[in-house]
């Protein structure tokens, strides 16, 4: 059976602003399969967000997605009972049209970033996620209220039947994150798109809440898009990893060979930036960190991206000409001249 | 709830405390003892005004005495007997010649509130939702329009083509036969026929930046992640924004009920003068003129508890539509 | 666990920069002040709003220079005069520089209505720099020169580009020097309340606690009294007596009382904004006085919000001014401004037969829009992320 959920080909997002165009993403291919976790890392404004908003078709204006195909497999019951698949080119339909509206919030949900601001504080969270039930299965008003409180307490809120008419305000962070994570499991969707969603709570609740990640992905078998500028967090939860840097995805491979054999000197370094447990103070504190910081996405240096910060650069090459994306070993893939097939 | 509303009311008891203060001094303030020359004026005209009544007004309203017993006498006056006054001008207790004309100023100013919301609203999230779209400019000029042409303006624009194109005299809010007439079925028709162009008139001035300030919110509104986790969810945009951002640009709608109203008084007294429209304008501007000072006091306090009273409106509005504000009430 | 965001950057070597520039699109940064021009010049109505406002402000300046006539000289075969078509093609169809037919006055002898209607005999050509009634320059040159004209006496034939009032006097000339009074007004009103509104809005904004909480309520009860009622309340109290300079700055003066609440706004606002930035924090930790704090850090940054609230209030002080002039709570004759003579249109005959006494009307319309235009591509500049 085809095990592919989504594959992503040479996407280009693209902003159109006044003081030039922004290339959020400019050219980024991966592939997810069905149940797996996928990372994306990368420093911020590398085009995280905007390829996962490009993949639910929600690019806010002035941007557009100007190159590039985005592949959904979905699974559709048969009328005999057996499944097949049935390949949407995301990038070719409407973005605001039935079709994929449809497929937002329930073959492909979003947890964002910011639990606080993404619920509407004048509504209460029952309300809202009994939208997301109501609007992609047909069910009555009471039937939508008994699934949203057992959503919530499959998420582990705390007596759920109270809380359903809680308004946002009332809820503490990590609940609310919660309430947002029941709000996209609550249709089942078979890809998770998770955007740095436990960037703003503390190191327990996030503890927490990666934990109920995961065993809700057991439980219920979708895939997930982890998007994260925490290495620490990519290893505890994804199998496989992209690299991000200014808008282009610089090296992907199974989680292990990224922390344990990286290609790309961006790799290399991110990993150096980590601080390791049992590290003293005075050896955190001259822990490497990636010189400079990351130009502007309408003033991206010529030839490979990075090599304004690269260690390893070579003049007259890495800042002449664009660096390719190759497999250097078999599912180990990376745009670098250093590496030949 | 209820609490709440007991509490805003006990609020506002010292700042109409301080408004009638306010008024009394500032009607105070043009030299000269009324009365002298109210009396001088009677006795020019030849009436032979006896001097026990005139004694008995000195008394009654505390003349010749200091600036704070006259005040308290007059306070004491509107608190316990509901009588605001004597209008010299008018020869009447103050009482019987403001409560029509405050009727008609509040009718006015809450017809116009209703109209322009009901314009500014749709139109404002039309041009938040298209911005930068031809209908976007097209109302962003047409609003500044609005800005820029005060009421009155338009009030003398629209006598001028009425007359001079239908012949039609646009003044008054009353046909000729209902002007002194008592409230009946027939005058309320005939009011109403008459209200809706001065109604429009103050609506158009207000309109406009009521449609800048629903466009300015809701863009400020409109971008944060409620409203594309909405998105996410596979809303159609309509249901989404008028759900989500909609509802929640309103509250600085809501709460600003009062300063509106206020507002609208100020063009509604400007343009009641020019059309001659039968409410509290008009008579205050006659009242300040010939230094009618009770009646000219009585419009000031009265018109300034209408902003007060739509504060409080405004702060049960907000209760009602924003749970944070009701959970605490 | 490292968040990649907190990590900064420990060494950013010169070679870098030069390299970033050296590899491909340069990257410059412009200065604060050329941002803003840039911003500001996108804004195509601001753009056209600035030239009239100099225009404008020109003609109040140079008012007696730019009118061709004395505007209190009534002319009496003139009177309700319509505005003087200007022509450059005559009735033979021979083009000429601009010039004015003669007005004729037709009564109709029924009504008695007097009509004006055009003599194609004599051409009047219209010239610049004509010699007029005498008056001093800026208060200064004793001149008879005018913008233009025609060389004849009003007396024998006019150039009324907007018509005459009742008494025959040109409305084009009362609009020039209504321009001076309503134009400074608003002008004069809008220092004045910004006086009060940076005093009393500073010390709300910088100070906080109990004076905020003060000034807050004395802002909210000023504006809790409608403004039209509570100005003309004040005004009346104006005693009838003061003579136009003493009415004028009367007027400002009640005119501001009220104003100054808008402009505290806006400071305390910013100076809230401001007071939690890293800069003033950093003035504070190395002992800076509260004074220099102030001066040095805070009001360069927040300029540019008050020119723009400033730009944004002139127009609702003009407004003001015309409307209590108007119903003859404001200016009083023989004071000349826009709000003064639009008192002629209150008069519906009038109006019905010179609809033209409107004209300072739409004088006051177009500096008023033209004022919210240029506040308005002000504030975007300063702030682009500001609606
Ligand atoms: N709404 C927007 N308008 C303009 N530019 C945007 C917008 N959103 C993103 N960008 C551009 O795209 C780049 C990548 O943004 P994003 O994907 O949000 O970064 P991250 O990797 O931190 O999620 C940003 O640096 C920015 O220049
Ligand atoms: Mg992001």
């Amino acid at each position: 059976m085809d095990n592919t959920l989504l594959e992503v080909k040479n996407l280009k997002t693209y902003f159109f602003l006044d003081e030039g165009t922004a290339r959020a993403v400019d050219g980024v291919d991966f592939e997810i399969k069905r149940g797996q976790t996928l990372g994306i890392v990368g420093e911020s404004g590398c085009g995280k967000s905007v390829t996962a908003r490009s993949v639910l078709r929600i690019v806010p204006k002035p941007g557009r997605i100007v190159e590039g195909e985005i592949t959904l497999h979905r699974l559709v019951a048969k009328q005999d009972g057996s499944k097949m698949t049935d390949l949407i080119r995301l990038t070719e339909v409407d973005p605001m049209g039935s079709l994929m509206r449809g497929l937002r919030g329930s073959e492909m949900a979003l947890v964002p970033q910011e639990p606080m601001a993404s619920l509407s504080p004048v509504h209460t969270i029952g309300d809202q996620i009994g939208e997301a039930i109501r609007l992609h299965q047909k069910v009555s008003k009471a039937e939508a209220r008994a699934k949203t409180i057992q959503m919530l307490e499959l998420v582990g809120f705390p007596r759920p039947k109270q809380r359903v008419d809680a308004y946002p305000y009332q809820l503490s962070g990590g609940l609310r994150q919660r309430a947002v994570i029941a709000m996209a499991l609550s249709c089942h969707p078979s890809l998770l798109i998770a955007d740095e969603p436990t960037t703003a709570l503390d190191v327990t609740t996030e503890a927490q809440i990666l934990k109920l990640m995961r065993s809700l992905q057991q439980e219920l078998g979708m895939a997930i898009m982890y998007i994260t500028h925490n290495l620490g967090v990519v290893a505890q939860m994804t199998e496989r990893v992209i690299v991000m840097y200014m808008g282009k995805v610089v090296e992907e491979a199974n989680v292990d060979t990224i922390f344990h054999n990286p290609l790309h000197p961006y790799t290399s370094a991110l990993l150096r930036s980590i601080p390791r447990l049992g590290m003293k103070a005075r050896e955190r504190q001259r822990l490497a960190s990636i010189r400079g910081t990351v130009p502007d996405p309408y003033a991206i240096p010529k030839g490979c991206s990075f090599h304004p910060r690269c260690d390893k650069k070579i003049r007259g090459v890495c800042d002449q000409q664009e660096p390719t994306y190759i497999e250097v070993e078999p599912g180990h893939k990376a745009r670098c001249v250093l590496y030949k097939q | 709830m209820l609490a709440y509303i007991v509490r805003r009311i006990l609020i506002m008891i010292p700042t109409l405390f301080l408004i009638s203060v306010i008024s009394f001094a500032l009607i105070q303030l043009p030299p000269g003892d009324y009365l002298t020359s109210y009396v001088a004026q009677l006795r020019s005209m030849g009436d032979n005004i006896q001097q026990e009544a005139i004694d008995a007004m000195r008394d009654r309203y505390g003349l010749g005495q200091p600036v704070y017993v006259q005040y308290f006498k007059w306070i004491e006056g509107i608190v316990t007997r509901g009588d605001w006054g004597q209008s010299m001008e008018w020869q009447k207790p103050v009482s019987e010649l403001i409560w029509e004309r405050m009727g008609l100023t509040v009718v006015l100013a809450v017809f116009s509130l209703l109209v322009s919301w009901l314009i500014a609203i749709p139109v404002g999230v039309y041009s938040a939702t298209h911005q930068y779209s031809m209908p976007d400019y097209a109302m962003s000029i047409l609003s500044f329009v609005g800005v820029g042409v005060p009421a009155f303006l338009w009030a003398l624009i629209i006598m001028y083509f009425a007359q001079t194109q239908l012949g039609m005299n646009v003044g008054g809010l009353f046909s000729q036969q209902y002007l002194e007439a008592p409230w009946t079925w027939d005058r309320v028709v005939d009011l109403l026929k008459h209200i809706w162009i001065p109604g429009l008139i103050v609506a158009i001035e207000n309109t406009a930046g009521e449609i800048r300030t629903t466009r300015a919110n809701l863009l400020d509104e409109i971008n944060k992640p409620y409203v594309e986790l909405a998105r996410a969810k596979g809303l159609t945009e309509n249901r989404l924004i008028w759900k989500y951002p909609v509802r929640v640009a309103m509250n600085p709608f809501f709460s600003t009920v009062g300063w509106s109203l206020a507002n609208r008084i100020s063009s509604i007294t400007l343009m009641s003068v020019v059309l001659s429209l039968q409410t509290t304008g008009p008579m205050q501007l006659r009242a300040l003129l010939s230094q009618d000072m009770y009646l000219a006091g009585s419009f000031l306090v009265l018109l300034s508890t209408l902003t007060v009273v739509g504060t409080l409106i405004s702060d049960i509005l907000l209760a009602w539509v924003d749970p944070r504000i009701r959970m605490e009430a | 666990m490292a968040d990649l965001d907190q990590v900064k950057p420990l060494d950013t070597s010169p070679d870098i920069e030069e390299e970033i520039q050296s590899g491909g699109e340069k990257v410059y940064v412009a200065p604060p002040w050329k941002l803003m021009w840039w911003r500001y010049r996108k804004h195509k109505m601001a753009l056209i709003s600035t030239v009239v406002l100099i225009l404008f402000y020109f003609v109040a300046l140079f008012c007696e220079f730019v009118a061709p006539y004395d505007p209190d000289q009534a002319a009496n075969q003139f009177k309700q005069v319509p505005p003087t078509a200007i022509h450059i093609r005559d009735t033979e169809g021979n083009f000429h520089m601009p010039f004015v037919y003669q007005h004729k006055r037709v009564q109709d002898p029924q009504t008695l209505q007097i009509t004006y209607t055009e003599e194609p005999s004599p051409r009047y050509p219209i010239e610049f720099f004509v010699h007029g009634f005498q008056y001093k320059l800026l208060g200064l040159w004793q001149t008879d020169i005018h913008l233009f004209g025609i060389p004849q006496g009003k007396d024998q034939q006019g150039l009324f580009l907007l018509g005459t009032d009742r008494l025959g006097r040109d409305m084009f000339a009362r609009v020039s020097y209504g321009a001076r009074l309503s134009l400074t007004l608003g002008l004069v009103g809008v220092f004045l309340s910004l006086a009060i509104g940076v005093v009393l809005g500073g010390i709300s904004g910088y100070y906080g606690g109990r004076w905020d909480i003060v000034i807050q309520r004395v802002i909210e009860f000023i504006r809790t009294i409608p403004q039209i009622p509570l100005w003309m309340t004040l005004s009346a109290a104006l005693p009838a007596t003061l003579s136009v300079e003493e009415t004028y700055f009367g007027i400002t003066v009640i005119l501001s009382l009220v104003a100054w609440t808008w402009m505290a706004r806006v400071v305390r606002g910013r100076f809230l904004a401001m007071r939690e930035e890293d800069f003033v924090l950093a003035a504070r930790l190395n002992g800076s006085s509260e004074m220099r704090i102030i001066l040095r850090h805070m009001l360069p940054s927040f300029l540019s919000y008050i020119i723009a609230a400033l730009t944004l209030n002139i127009p609702n002080m003009i407004l003001a001014e015309t409307g209590l002039s108007f119903i003859g709570l404001g200016l009083r004759p023989p004071a000349i401004s826009w709000g003064v003579l639009l008192q002629e249109a209150m008069n519906l005959r009038s109006l019905a037969l010179s609809p033209w006494v409107l004209a300072p009307g739409f004088a006051v319309v177009i500096s008023v829009l033209a004022f919210n235009f240029v506040g308005d591509g002000l504030r975007d500049a300063a702030d682009p992320y500001a609606r």
